[in-house]
């Protein structure tokens, strides 16, 4: 029971990041209806500027996102414009799978030759202090994390729906047909959507960065969670993204603690099974694509 | 026209088929042996990916799946001749399609985007197991095959032949496919599922049959590909890199064609071991791979085969009207039975 | 005589709107039945649960004699139950006589030992070209065709697989007057070859020259049957398409 427990404060508090995450990747494909396969590598490229930043300046993790979400966001805009744009509409989902799975390969590369493919981790003094509450271990970083990881997820909710540019998003992602009447530019939408699931991948590399040790090849170990998680909470609903999470995370968190640590990582393939035998639409995705 | 159309594949396969007896360096066939099991790894995946339009990244599972079966059978049955592992390839080819059919009716419930999500995170989880089944799997530490007892000088040749012939088995298998109403069931559910169904077309049943023998051949491939390396990990095993150099061969010669996989594989597979060579170290090279694969896709993303198709479809065209013939549906007519028939 | 089609107490449900509400109906054989109501009065709910495109909450279908409620569309298409679709779909990539063939309703024995386009299949198809005057097209792609045209090829395909019913989802929807009278024409001579028709259609004087008889629904339920000289006289379908 006690580890029962452990593993549900484990995995709620794991889940605020993979929320972060998978909120950027069911972003994007809400905007251009495009699976980003290089959000994984994005993370971990997130994860890897605020290692060099710790340890060329010693900028603390949790001040280096401004500076790393700008940088991704940089990234995230040219991607979308160089690789995904050029694309015609009727071959782009199948292409941009493809594409985006070659961005994946690119950015690896280019992390292992800059960083080595040895693990790192990002080491701060408060790395392993950590409270008790009740005879529960509750690890500090992991909280500041978890609170961030929901600040984040706050900001992303008043930008898309208290701002211009989130109606425009809004607009697209219900309607890209009568957004475009409306004057709605998709390309740019398009590009910023890229640039703002990008920008957080970087957030939420930098906490992840605090949680785990990671190398050049961690994004495939991300990748196949983040997209049970965003079919779990239906393709493009952010509010899902962010269920999505707290189910896969507590649910291997509860796994790892109960039964072996080893089989965690296949928690969430069966319950992405199982949802699809049930509802292949996700939790809330509303519409079949593709259905009449 | 027609008499002719039986000769290229006869003179391909008679081409691979005498190679060896030109005494050809390690090197080569060694890389003749990898090209040859991308071509047909390529045209199974031809089957689910480019006739059925369902864009599978998971079949890489499937090839660790036919190369541990290969391995573990090893593990508990002494060998007699080396020519015995091989004949184990209809069975695991079987032990694929009886462990892809149920994964096919879930994963094809879902469309384009769902269905290459729900197989690569397959590939994760058959990739997880190698390394969580200590027990059977041998873990990270692998599993190793005892060599095969063939004379040094011509070691690879029957790995070649087996793989010449599991490339004509595929190749016929796609042809058979192409020349008959499944083949016509694919590409009609591939334009509108929807309507295909309400047409009468055994959509659910015409994918799974592809599914099921584009895993049983991609699998067979990893179990020789087992026999022939000698020793296997979950990390080479099931490689999210195998299952993308079958999708980017495919497109780039051209996707629900017979010829388009096998020139794709014979093109990258080629480039990639000279890219190897010439770069080195893995990680250099695995930024060039990237960047063919993004020209590709951006570049050519019908492929060759087609794109070629459509020059000649559209300079046909041109003359016919130039010379003012009374012919003037000849050019479509050509195409469409390009676009159907042989390719 | 027995019913054809026989839709009983329908009801089907999309996040609390009642598209279908307990709705009943007939088709009887060697009849040109019409099926209209307003925008939104479920016709076109109806025609996916009846041809097995999706499952109802409540209710059955019966269809020849059997009850078929919940049988898959291919199946019921190859048992005689076709349907065409609102907005003309062919398959874009095939050509027109490969969109022809493709809709034969196979066996598997026949899917994998027969030609994708052999003798025998070219000649059936022919002779459907000819009835529709697609002939001279037949070898293009089904995407290179003008909408009239593609319109008149779905109807072809789905008599491929010699069906007793016809259901046609808007016939004549976004086609120009010269083709509404060939598509009158087509469904006249069919009609008259033996195969009953269910058709949903919004031009009325069609309907009136066509149909007989006429069912009106109005927000999923069905109020009113009959010949088409009673629909505009009664009260109800007044009622439903001009509001009370």
């Amino acid at each position: 029971m006690h580890a029962l427990i452990q593993g549900v404060i484990l995995g709620v508090l794991t889940a605020g990041v993979f929320a972060l995450m998978a909120s950027g990747q069911t972003l994007i494909f809400g905007i251009m209806k495009v699976v980003n396969l290089a959000q994984g590598a994005m993370v971990i490229l997130g994860a890897y500027l605020s290692y060099q930043l710790f340890t060329s300046f010693g900028l603390d993790p949790f001040l280096a996102i401004p500076v790393t979400t700008v940088i991704m966001f940089a990234l995230g805009v040219a991607v979308q414009w160089l690789f995904l744009r050029p694309l015609k509409k009727d071959d782009r989902s199948e292409l941009s799978l493809l594409i985006t799975f070659a961005v994946a390969l690119l950015i690896e590369g280019v992390m292992s030759i800059t960083w080595h493919t040895t693990y790192r981790s990002i080491n701060t003094g408060y790395a392993n202090s950590s409270w008790s509450l009740f005879g529960y271990q509750i690890t500090l970083v992991r909280l500041w994390a978890f609170l961030l990881s929901l600040a984040a997820l706050g900001l992303l909710y008043l930008l898309l729906n208290h701002t211009r540019f989130g109606r425009a998003v809004r607009a697209t992602v219900q309607n890209p047909e009568s957004a475009k009447l409306l004057g709605i530019e998709a390309d740019r939408v398009s590009a910023l959507g890229f640039g703002l699931g990008a920008a957080t991948a970087a957030a939420a590399g930098s906490v992840y960065g605090l949680l785990y040790p990671f190398n050049s090849g961690s994004h495939y170990d991300l990748i196949s969670k983040l997209l049970s998680i965003v079919i779990l909470g239906g393709l493009g609903s952010v509010g899902g993204a962010v269920l999505g999470a707290v189910i896969v995370s507590t649910s291997s968190a509860v796994v790892a603690a109960t039964i072996s640590p080893a089989w965690s990582e296949m928690t969430f393939f069966v319950i992405l099974i199982a949802i699809l035998l049930v509802r292949p639409q996700g939790i809330f995705g509303t519409t079949v694509r593709g259905a009449l | 026209m027609t008499r002719l159309r039986g000769a290229g594949p006869i003179a391909f396969f008679a081409v691979l088929a005498s190679l060896p007896s030109f005494n050809l360096a390690h090197w080569t066939i060694n890389l003749l042996i990898f090209t040859l099991m991308f071509a047909v790894m390529s045209s199974a995946w031809n089957l689910v990916g480019g006739f059925a339009g369902y864009p599978s990244l998971g079949h890489a599972a499937f090839f660790g799946i036919g190369a541990y079966a290969e391995a573990l059978w090893f593990s508990h049955h002494p060998v007699s001749s080396g020519y015995e592992p091989f004949l184990l390839l209809p069975a695991i080819g079987l032990l694929a399609v009886v462990i892809g059919l149920p994964v096919g009716a879930v994963a094809m419930r879902t469309r384009t985007d769902v269905f290459a999500i729900v197989t690569i995170t397959l590939l994760f989880v058959v990739q997880g197991l190698a390394f969580n089944l200590h027990g059977i799997t041998g873990g990270s530490q692998g599993l190793a095959i005892p060599p095969a007892p063939f004379p040094a000088a011509t070691y690879d040749r029957p790995f070649y032949y087996v793989l010449v012939g599991l490339l004509a088995l595929a190749m016929a298998v796609t042809f058979a496919a192409m020349r008959s109403k499944v083949g016509l069931s694919l590409a009609a559910l591939r334009g509108d599922e929807d309507k295909a169904r309400g047409i009468g077309i055994r959509v659910t049943g015409v994918k799974l049959l592809a599914f099921a023998v584009s895993v049983g051949l991609t699998a067979m491939v990893g179990a020789v590909w087992a026999y022939y390396e000698g020793f296997i990990y979950p990390q080479f095993a099931v490689d999210p890199l195998i299952t993308i150099a079958m999708v980017l061969m495919t497109f780039l010669g051209g996707r629900a064609t017979l010829w388009g996989p096998v020139l794709g594989a014979f093109i990258l597979e080629s480039a990639q071991q000279y890219l190897a060579y010439q770069l080195g170290g893995s990680q250099v090279y695995l930024i060039a791979y990237a960047l063919v694969f993004l020209l590709i896709m951006l570049l050519l993303p019908r492929g060759i085969l087609p794109t070629v198709q459509d020059q000649i479809r559209r300079r046909r065209r041109r003359q016919a009207l130039d010379s003012g013939s009374p012919t003037l549906t000849q050019p479509a007519n050509a195409a469409a039975t390009a676009g159907g028939g042989q390719a | 005589m027995t019913a054809l089609l026989e839709v009983t107490d329908m009801t089907k449900v999309f996040g609390g709107v009642r598209a279908v509400d307990g709705c009943s109906f007939t088709v009887e054989p060697h009849t040109v039945t019409a099926l209209i109501g307003p925008n939104g009065s479920g016709k076109t709910t109806l025609f996916n649960m009846v041809t097995g495109y999706l499952g109802p909450d409540s209710g059955r279908v019966r269809f020849a004699g059997q009850d078929v409620t919940g049988v898959d569309a291919g199946t019921l298409y190859r048992r005689g139950l076709s349907r065409t679709f609102q907005q003309a779909r062919v398959i874009p990539q095939l050509s027109v006589l490969e969109n022809l063939v493709a809709a034969g309703g196979y066996s598997w024995r026949q899917l994998l030992t027969t030609r994708r386009v052999g003798r025998a299949d070219r000649d059936r198809a022919g002779q459907l070209l000819e009835e529709f005057r697609l002939s001279h097209v037949a070898d293009l792609l089904a995407s290179e065709l003008s909408y009239g045209q593609r319109k008149l090829l779905e109807f072809a395909a789905v008599l491929m697989s010699d069906p007793t019913l016809v259901l046609l989802d808007e016939p004549t929807a976004g086609v120009n007057p010269v083709m509404i009278d060939t598509m009158e024409r087509h469904i006249r001579e069919r009609h008259e070859a033996g195969i009953t028709f269910l058709i949903v259609e919004h031009d009325m004087s069609f309907v009136m020259r066509l149909c007989d008889p006429v069912i009106v629904l109005d927000q999923g339920k069905r109020i009113f049957s009959g010949v088409p000289s009673e629909v505009q006289a009664n009260a109800l379908v007044l009622d439903a398409y001009l509001g009370s």
